[in-house]
């Protein structure tokens, strides 16, 4: 902070640039110049050609006609359908993964443990993908291990009892294998963060351990889980190698529509792949939007 | 000393059942491509096959130049943002979490409508011949994308444990410019941080499927769509040594970690 | 004196293989203000922790006001706790951290709110109740940390190093604001520190304590003045030590270098002959020959620490060196170094420490 003019925050910002380019600061924009192209380019510009692209017609001009369209069945089933796995499997993979770091943490499980937990959980949640896809066939597809084991020695049929894995339970279990392990790798260090004399002052002040989740643990630890959560759901929604590589296109869900349509143009229509995408977009967007909102409500206590 | 509650057991035990089972079923099911006797063939043909070998090394390649245009972009973003430009902060980190928010399909969609056939940015759309040139670019643009969430954390967390204002005022009185502090002063003293980001993009970018395909790039997670959708014990093979090599990513950064320096943790 | 509240009866507790408690009996009576003191890792927050039932003990008993409390869950002993590192629930503001524990046992909250108001203007924090923790300074966090753990009317006050993390004017004002506090209530108190000034100015009985084991339960005047063991009496207050040699046994008569004087506290089982270590307090050492202080010393002035009110000497005796405190006087000037001077001892006030 050698020069108290750049840091002014009440001033414009068109004096903030000026005086900052007699000092260092031109290199520093400079520097960070790739960095804002890059953002541009690739990540925004992208996006806000889709949203813009689902608002034009066929003819180029404005339409909302692309956004009504996504109301036809298919579309809205699979919405229907990528809804429900990814919270589905975004809440069970919290709760689960929650109560993993709860376990290793709070359960004082030997620190060898932790760190193994910890190490497979890096592991498993950037698992999966293609290869995903083929362990979960290896082991709970039609000749999987566990598929067979259960019928071969406990004389459960998984499969004439109504399981597929090629449906909303088979890819949700799938997705519990990345989910999980990211809540671990997210909310250990929060968990980390509840400091044992809270329990203590609690206990001492007559409180019982569910009191103490009740009105301690849970409420400090609520604005980590929420945004686990979103960012789980939106990690389901967007996922689309494992889906497509155990069902191929026969699950009817958003992304896999999306990319059939990129592909060849299923819907007839480039207008509503445009829509399709923003509807995911959106999707995505609410989950964070949530979040934020919940977490500055919480925001009054955080440093 | 710790002996861990039992409850904490029962839930570790079940957690390890759930994980563990279907790496045991994978390495199971890639054995028995014979009859009635385990054996390595599936491996063997995967290796031998020549389509994985072009794909493996391909995409290997990618990821490689995935992660010096990943440094390059974040290197010195975040080096001027903890340096010079505080303000820009909320927004940089802003930015490099939206890839974990709009999906890749989403990305490539744009990146196609956008930049494919009738590009008014060189070497993104070039055809010749009806052939696709850009391609790679495109593709090593998207996967950078892809790792900007992690490489700018490691990066930043790097930068967070050295000293950088002190470390760019001694190189600046003796005579260093802004690129040779960059290379020289910070990037060694932060290569461990680097080092995790980069084989954390390594681990995500090596088996990438989505955008890949959409791309018509291949790269060896197609080549492994492909082989799912024809093969029947290869997938389970395929499927272990992708689990091995993210693994082997992991492990190295936590072997990396070990090399951190001592006064790392300040937070 | 006041009825016997608090019991410890031969408690222990091991860490696997390593006792930290090797048997503490103590009691304390109803309303008193009593410190464990000791050096860090003696063991006083594991016992406090037993007190509060966090550790269960290896072997051994506690009992409050006649009930056996040994295995009773913390939640159920209505037992205050104040914690070094403050614990104020970052998530609830002032009143709601204060009112916790009132909330806990369904008070009104009519009611409720009157007692976190009460609280309040005890701590000094009137209007302060809307804040959260994060906005508090330390003093103004570990006030609040004391009221609430006194809301809900505990039987019994814990404190654990309250005043560590403090500055130190804050930590003298604090620790007086908190022994009013409680003197007003009548609460009796367990307070932990490491910190020998702060336990003798504000205890009514302080427990020494040393490697698991009670060295001394008493008095801080008891304590200072008449330290029972070497640990003791170097650990609480600073000691000067001077060589002897016992010149007769029978008559109490020892020789420091070319002097013999007659030590009243010397122990009946010296020996004739044998040498002995004298201790004194630098308070008890004088400058020059004041009236009853029977032994005389010569030596010269190595080292002077101008402290204010307060001068502290270090004599050169000679293979012996003594710390001794003089008040200021503006009048006269301090001696410098290599002053020769006289020192005065009172033989009354030397003691003999077994080793
Ligand atoms: N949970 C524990 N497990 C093992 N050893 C412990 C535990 N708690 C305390 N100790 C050991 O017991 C000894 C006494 O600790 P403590 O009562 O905290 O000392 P003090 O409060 O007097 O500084 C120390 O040596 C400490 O390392
Ligand atoms: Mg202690």
């Amino acid at each position: 902070m050698a020069d108290p003019v750049q840091t002014g925050p009440a001033m414009p910002f068109w004096r903030r640039v000026r005086s900052g380019l007699s000092g260092g600061t031109l290199t520093a924009l400079l520097g960070v110049a790739p960095f804002v192209a890059f953002a541009i380019l690739f990540l925004i510009l992208p996006t806000l050609g889709l949203v813009v692209q689902a608002f034009v017609g066929p003819d180029g001009g404005f339409t909302l006609q692309n956004i009504v369209d996504l109301s036809q069945p298919q579309i809205v089933s699979s919405f229907s359908i990528s809804l429900r796995i990814s919270a589905a499997s975004a809440a069970i993979g919290a709760v689960i993964g929650l109560i993993i770091a709860l376990a290793i943490i709070r359960g004082k499980l030997p620190e060898s443990i932790r760190s193994t937990v910890m190490t497979f959980s890096g592991v498993a949640s950037n698992f999966a993908g293609i290869p995903l896809a083929f362990a979960f066939l290896s082991t709970l597809g039609r000749l999987g291990l566990v598929t067979v084991i259960l019928k071969t020695v406990f004389g459960i049929d998984l499969y004439r009892s109504g399981f597929n894995l090629l449906s909303f339970w088979g890819l949700t279990i799938t997705y519990l294998y990345f989910q999980i392990p990211l809540m671990v790798l997210i909310i250990a260090p929060a968990i980390d963060g509840l400091k044992k004399e809270w329990g203590e002052a609690a206990a001492t002040l007559g409180a019982t351990p569910y009191q103490f989740w009740r009105y301690i643990g849970l409420p400090v630890l609520w604005p980590n889980l929420l945004g686990t959560l979103s960012l789980l759901f939106a990690n389901a929604f967007g996922a689309i190698a494992t889906a497509y590589a155990l069902t191929g296109s026969s699950l009817n869900i958003v992304p896999i529509l999306l990319y059939a349509q990129i592909r060849g143009d299923v819907l007839q229509n480039p207008g509503l792949g445009a829509a399709l995408a923003l509807g995911m977009i959106v999707v995505t967007a609410l989950a964070n939007v949530i979040y934020l909102v919940i977490r500055a409500r919480a925001e009054r206590w955080l440093k | 000393m710790t002996r861990g509650k039992p409850w904490a057991w029962v839930v570790f035990g079940l957690a390890a059942l759930y994980f563990l089972l279907p790496l045991i079923a994978t390495v199971d099911f890639s054995l028995r491509i014979r009859r009635g006797t385990y054996s390595l063939d599936a491996y063997l043909n995967v290796l031998a096959d020549p389509r994985f070998q072009q794909t493996f090394s391909y995409s290997i390649f990618i990821g490689l130049t995935t992660i010096l245009v990943g440094i390059f972009i974040v290197l010195p973003a975040a080096y001027y943002v903890r340096l010079r430009l505080p303000q820009l902060r909320p927004l940089v980190e802003f930015v490099t979490l939206l890839p974990l928010i709009i999906p890749a399909i989403i990305l490539v969609f744009g990146y196609i409508r956008l930049y494919s056939s009738s590009s008014w940015l060189p070497l993104l759309g070039w055809q010749v011949g009806g052939q696709y040139i850009g391609g790679p670019i495109l593709l090593t643009f998207a996967y950078v994308a892809l790792g900007l969430p992690y490489m700018y954390r490691a990066i930043d967390t790097g930068l967070r444990t050295i000293d950088v204002q002190t470390l760019t005022e001694a190189a600046t009185i003796l005579g260093a410019n802004q690129f040779a502090i960059l290379a020289q002063v910070i990037l060694p003293n932060i290569v461990v941080a680097v080092l995790s980001g980069a084989f954390l993009t390594l681990a995500i970018v090596i088996g990438e499927f989505t955008i890949a395909s959409l791309l018509n790039q291949q790269v060896f997670g197609v080549y492994m769509q492909n082989v799912g959708a024809n093969r029947a014990f290869e997938p389970a093979a395929l499927a272990v040594i992708s689990f091995v090599i993210t693994w082997g990513a992991m492990g190295m950064i936590q072997l990396l970690a070990r090399f951190a320096p001592k006064t790392a943790r300040k937070e | 004196m006041a009825a016997e509240f608090l019991r410890i009866d031969k408690l222990v507790k091991a860490f696997g293989t390593n006792q930290v408690v090797k048997g503490v009996d103590v009691s304390f009576n109803q309303g008193e203000f009593v410190t464990l003191l000791g050096p860090s890792g003696c063991g006083k927050t594991t016992i406090l922790r037993m007190i509060a039932g966090f550790e269960k003990p290896t072997s051994g008993s506690i009992t409050v006001d006649g009930h056996d409390i040994t295995t009773l869950a913390p939640n159920k002993r209505q037992i205050g706790m104040v914690f070094q590192a403050y614990a104020l629930f970052p998530n609830m503001n002032v009143a709601d951290n204060v009112g916790f524990g009132l909330k806990i046992a369904n008070v009104p909250r009519a009611q409720r709110e009157a007692r976190v108001e009460e609280m309040l203007k005890l701590i000094g924090l009137t209007g302060y109740g809307k804040r959260f923790p994060f906005e508090l300074s330390g003093g103004q966090q570990q006030r609040v940390a004391l009221a609430r753990a006194l809301a809900p009317s505990p039987r019994m006050l814990l404190l654990d190093e309250p005043l560590s993390a403090l500055d130190a004017k804050i930590r003298v004002s604090l620790r007086e604001q908190i022994r009013e506090i409680q003197r007003e209530l009548g609460i009796t108190t367990v307070f932990v520190t490491h910190d020998q000034e702060e336990a003798l100015s504000i205890s009514d009985r302080i427990v020494v304590m040393n490697a698991g084991n009670v060295e001394q339960f008493g008095a801080p005047f008891e304590i200072y003045n008449r330290p029972q063991t070497r640990f003791v009496a170097t650990f609480v207050g600073q000691l000067n030590t001077l060589n002897a040699t016992v010149a007769d046994a029978g008559r109490k008569s020892v020789q420091i270098g070319a002097s013999t004087v007659t030590i009243p506290a010397l122990p009946a089982t010296a020996r004739t002959g044998e040498a002995i270590a004298l201790t004194m307090r630098p308070e008890a050492v004088s400058l020059s020959d004041v009236t009853g202080r029977d032994i005389q010393l010569e030596g010269r002035v190595a080292e002077v620490h101008f402290l204010g009110s307060v001068i502290r000497l270090k004599v050169d005796l000679g293979g012996n060196t003594i710390s001794l405190d003089t008040f200021n006087d503006q009048r006269t000037p301090p001696p410098t170094h290599g002053t020769p001077v006289r020192l005065g001892i009172a033989s009354s006030d030397v003691l003999v420490l077994g080793s």
